[in-house]
């Protein structure tokens, strides 16, 4: 008989990765219909887009590696990888665009780290700040959200845009971002962001189309969708609650503060929650288990940080939204965090107590 | 002959400032987002080096060993105006494009370490030999890593290369692609810092495989136990 050594936790989920991953994927589903409601079908071919990349990128390098390609691929996580990345960057930005961040994702950012459980960042935050900052035009053209769009956009239209960079009633993406005066228009952060800096009121950016009911036009919604989908990781323990919590708790609280100084120059706190990537970042990519804090009191730091980093950066930084930055940031502070939060062992006492 | 292939081999390869001591990362990261940039600055520093290594040479018996770190970056720092001020006049836009990275070879590591190493305890022709082949190994890193930024950011080879040659260097630049949308992370300093860390991988990968060949795998005698450690 072998005695198996095993490191702690000897405690075990009885869920596999894959599981784990499924499920993710799972719990993503309303947010991918509602986002495709609303934004148009070109994010589900961005997912086959990137989750084909990641495959094949995947089985690549653990071929080079002469590792186990099968078992590995099976673990799902890079398809997570490749969903997160493909619902965070606009619909209709062209093909290559995903193929190079979920090529960079998994080869440089995962595999060359060592793999699944060793990179030190989260693999689709990291490649979209790789897309962010060497492609800002494509990255933010995001279009309005479907009840304000000037132009009807069909499945058809969405793989000839990606693919060809026009529609197939032959509108360029940035005419079908154009409203019915011809003025594109930008996403509902990056709208608010400009009309602040040009002197105009909270309250008077709001009137414009591209906001609808308590966020922006669809994004509300959108945000809702994966708050449905984050609590149903919750229910089944897939994530824990710090995280989250801690994400929305202090960003809820940096903007609640901002809003009640000066209610003109700041966004409320619920247009906050409900804007951008937000739940999205909250339950999805923040409490990836591998680049997120391990400890109980580290990982409420950890949200706690990316909270006010996307607060700070949202409010005062040069890029409309700032999950993947914030995300980053914290990524980087995981260690020290982890080194001064580790609990206390059972049998030691307290450091203070005699 | 011997003594002086070594240095070649150190200073090219097995020792080489950019890729192993990793000295001088500044400028190497922050010059070579293009191949004209990054051969201008190679140049400027290996003419730097050859100077400082013979001139501390040459006065390597002169000055008190207590006080002659000052007096190598005396020397330096006055080779350096020297090549700064004769860059301003002869190559004006390359020293432009350059700007403070010029003057800034004073700090390079690589400068004060091989006066500090090797050419202060090595007679004149030896150290002038070794800072020639140190400064080639700079310069050659810092136009590989010029020439392969350049490329996958904005898809042309050795564009501006009239800067530095002459009117006649306009033939040699290379238009490979025309992008709509520039790689711009290539061009930006983490993108140095990522083809860096390539190029390193990459030399430490042909290392092994070398030593690899050279020393066939020795075979290990594993001696199975015969005798049985407690009886019972």
């Amino acid at each position: 008989m072998s005695f198996k050594i095993a490191s702690s936790p000897h405690q075990h989920s009885q869920k596999s990765t894959a599981q784990l991953m499924k499920l993710v994927a799972l719990a993503a589903l309303p947010g991918i219909a509602v986002q495709a409601y609303f934004f148009g079908y070109g994010v589900l071919i961005q997912l086959v887009l990137a989750s084909v990349t990641a495959l094949c990128c995947e089985a690549a390098v653990l071929a080079i590696r002469s590792k186990k390609i099968k078992v590995k691929l099976l673990d799902h996580s890079a398809l997570v990888t490749a969903l997160l990345l493909a619902v965070a960057i606009p619909s209709y930005a062209p093909w290559w665009l995903v193929v190079i961040g979920t090529a960079f994702a998994i080869i440089v950012v995962k595999q060359l780290y060592g793999g699944l459980g060793h990179n030190l960042f989260n693999p689709a935050m990291a490649a979209y700040v790789l897309l962010l900052v060497s492609f800002p035009l494509p990255m933010t053209s995001w279009l309005p959200a479907a009840p304000v769009q000037h132009v009807t956009v069909g499945p058809l239209d969405a793989v000839c845009a990606i693919f060809t960079d026009f529609s197939c009633s032959g509108y360029s993406v940035s005419q079908l971002r154009q409203d019915a005066d011809g003025i594109s228009m930008a996403t509902p952060l990056d709208t608010l962001k400009t009309d602040l800096s040009q002197g105009y009121t909270t309250a008077e950016s709001l009137k414009k189309p591209v906001f609808g009911w308590l966020s922006g036009e669809g994004w509300f919604w959108v945000n809702l969708a994966y708050l449905l989908g984050g609590l149903f990781l919750l229910q089944q323990k897939v994530i824990q609650w710090r995280i989250p919590v801690a994400v929305l708790g202090s960003l809820f609280g940096c903007s609640l503060l901002a809003w009640l100084i000066s209610p003109d120059t700041n966004a409320s706190p619920i247009f906050q929650l409900f804007s951008g990537a937000t739940m999205l970042a909250a339950f999805f990519i923040a409490t990836d288990p591998v680049s997120a804090s391990t400890t109980e009191k580290g990982r409420l730091i950890f949200g706690a940080l990316i909270g006010v980093l996307v607060f700070l950066i949202r409010s005062y930084g040069g890029y409309p939204d700032a999950f993947a930055f914030a995300v980053m940031l914290a990524n980087m502070t995981v260690p020290l965090i982890d080194y001064y939060t580790q609990p206390r062992t059972y049998g030691h006492k307290h450091k203070g107590a005699r | 002959m011997n003594h002086y292939q070594e240095i070649i081999r150190q200073g090219l390869w097995k020792n080489n400032p950019g890729l192993v001591q990793l000295l001088g990362l500044c400028p190497l990261l922050a010059v070579t987002s293009s191949l004209t940039n990054a051969l201008g600055l190679g140049l400027a520093t290996m003419l730097v080096l050859l100077c400082t290594n013979t001139v501390v040479s040459l006065i390597r018996n002169y000055v008190p060993n207590e006080i002659r770190i000052p007096v190598f970056v005396m020397v330096i720092a006055s080779v350096v105006t020297v090549i700064e001020l004769l860059m301003h006049a002869f190559l004006y836009n390359l020293y432009q494009a350059l700007g403070i990275f010029i003057p800034l070879i004073v700090t390079n590591c690589i400068v004060i370490g091989r006066a500090e190493a090797y050419a202060s305890k090595n007679a004149v022709l030896p150290a002038a030999f070794d800072g020639l082949m140190m400064g080639t190994g700079f310069a050659l890193v810092l136009c590989t890593l010029g020439a392969i930024r350049e490329v996958i950011g904005a898809g042309t080879l050795f564009a501006g290369a009239d800067l530095l040659l002459g009117d006649w260097a306009k033939v040699l630049t290379i238009h490979l692609y025309q992008a709509d949308h520039q790689f711009l992370l290539a061009i930006l300093p983490p993108g140095a810092f990522l083809v860096m860390g390539f190029l390193i991988a990459g030399k430490n990968a042909i290392d092994a495989r070398a030593a690899a060949k050279a020393k066939p795998a020795e075979q290990k005698i594993s001696r199975a136990r015969v005798t049985q450690v407690s009886a019972q």
